[in-house]
């Protein structure tokens, strides 16, 4: 994960939605250790372009790539994503929805569950069902699992949402310590992530007319 | 690889097996499709057993769509099946898993209950083996068909009805064999007619695993993405 010659490139990119243009001719490039963050109002294409870029939307026109990573696995398999929809099942409790996501997802030299959970300050509630915690607490649970598998790029669809002050400082050091170990975040938000030296990349209604 | 699938069997066995789940739904359905039948059509024996295979087939095969529709569309509305996606398995294996767990939680438990509701339908006792064996063989191919159903309707609400109409017509085959297996072993034709209805059962799950997968992740792909 300590390529340094690891490269994020997206070339024109374009996103129809429901027949409405969102944005088009987008062009960006991050490189290892660094962050893109993507501001800009409701509606201006932030959630599709990560969707577009963890593969999980159609790419209609232009191109986005993955460089210096591991040539056999797409870019979807070298990221990690994390959207509105927490992917947490209720009835699982938190440390086996870890435990699941690290078999599924391969562990490779990855925390350990319990390490991923004390630093989200989840410990005390490894065995509570997902079904009790509130919406901060899953949100951590969800950014947790970025731990137990490792991934070169991260990609964060607003992930300091329903989080508390000393949440969003965890969240920070999670991310820096990612950055120092070489990988690459793009994330979207509307609040200041406190990233140290993140590109921003603003999307505008405007570029749809 | 192998050991994300075997991961994703276990944890869908799990959330099936626990509450609201509907493992044990299936079970129950079957149960009380194949008990009012008697109340229906009188409780005349001969009767009965001429109706038994045919009964227990249609009821299972009913059972066994019960719990079809939300063998994508679960993981598909929390936001799983976008993480499910990225992993190392290729959609293909993540259908198979998912059909797989799905045989389990519903097509295993509904062979183990058959052999009871027989008695309850008058089967003739010699005739169990044969019932047993031939909803083991055929029950796979209703979860690996079933998958290219409940992944084309993954994003229609309450699609449990639409994906039952688009599966039913695929599952004739296997209730004519399945049915031809029981009825066979009945009259005293065990060495061959029974045989050769297995055999034609047994094909028809093969075909099913090997085509089933398939379609079901083409079949995500293009309403997904």
């Amino acid at each position: 994960m300590t390529t340094s010659d690891l490269r994020l490139a997206a070339r024109d990119l374009a996103c129809i939605r429901g027949g409405r243009l969102v944005f088009e001719g987008l062009s960006f490039e991050v490189g290892a250790g660094h962050a893109l963050v993507l501001t800009g109002p409701n509606g201006a294409g932030k959630s599709s372009l990560l969707r577009q870029i963890a593969g999980l939307l159609e790419v209609e026109q232009g191109e986005v790539a993955l460089t210096g990573g591991d040539p056999e696995c797409g870019i979807a398999e070298q990221s990690h994503y994390v959207g509105h929809l927490d992917g947490l099942k209720p009835m699982m409790s938190v440390i086996e929805t870890l435990r699941f996501w690290r078999a599924f997802l391969g562990a490779g030299d990855a925390a350990s569950p319990d390490a991923a959970l004390q630093a989200m300050a989840l410990a005390p509630l490894a065995d509570l069902p997902v079904a009790y915690l509130s919406a901060g607490q899953k949100r951590r649970l969800s950014l947790a699992r970025l731990a137990v598998a490792p991934r070169p790029l991260w990609l964060l669809d607003e992930p300091s949402v329903a989080l508390d002050a000393a949440s969003v400082a965890r969240l920070r050091d999670f991310m820096a310590a990612h950055l120092a170990g070489g990988g690459i975040i793009v994330a979207a938000t509307h609040l200041d992530l406190g990233l140290q030296g993140a590109a921003e990349l603003r999307l505008t209604r405007e570029m749809a007319s | 690889m192998r050991r994300a699938f075997l991961a994703l069997v276990a944890r869908d066995i799990r959330l099936a097996a626990g509450i609201g789940g509907g493992g044990g739904m299936a079970v129950f359905f079957f149960l009380t499709v194949v008990a009012i039948v008697p109340l229906g059509v009188g409780p005349d024996r001969p009767v009965l057993e001429l109706l038994a295979p045919g009964m227990l087939w249609v009821g299972l095969l009913l059972a066994s769509l019960l719990t079809l529709d939300r063998m994508f569309q679960a993981d598909v509305e929390d936001g799983s099946f976008d993480l499910l996606s990225m992993g190392p398995l290729p959609l293909e294996l993540v259908a198979v898993a998912k059909s797989l767990a799905h045989w389990v939680v519903t097509g295993l438990p509904l062979v183990i209950a058959a052999p009871v509701l027989g008695i309850l339908l008058n089967l003739p006792p010699e005739t169990m083996p044969w019932l047993m064996l031939a909803m083991l063989v055929g029950t796979p191919a209703l979860s690996f068909i079933g998958a290219v159903g409940a992944a084309l309707t993954v994003g229609v609400r309450r699609g449990g009805l639409l994906a039952s109409l688009l599966v039913l017509p695929f599952y004739v085959p296997v209730l004519i064999f399945g049915v031809g297996a029981v009825e066979a072993a009945a009259v005293g034709f065990e060495g061959q007619a029974a045989r050769q209805a297995l055999l034609f059962l047994g094909a028809i799950t093969l075909a099913a695993i090997a085509i089933g997968p398939l379609g079901a992740a083409a079949a995500l792909r293009a309403i997904l993405r």
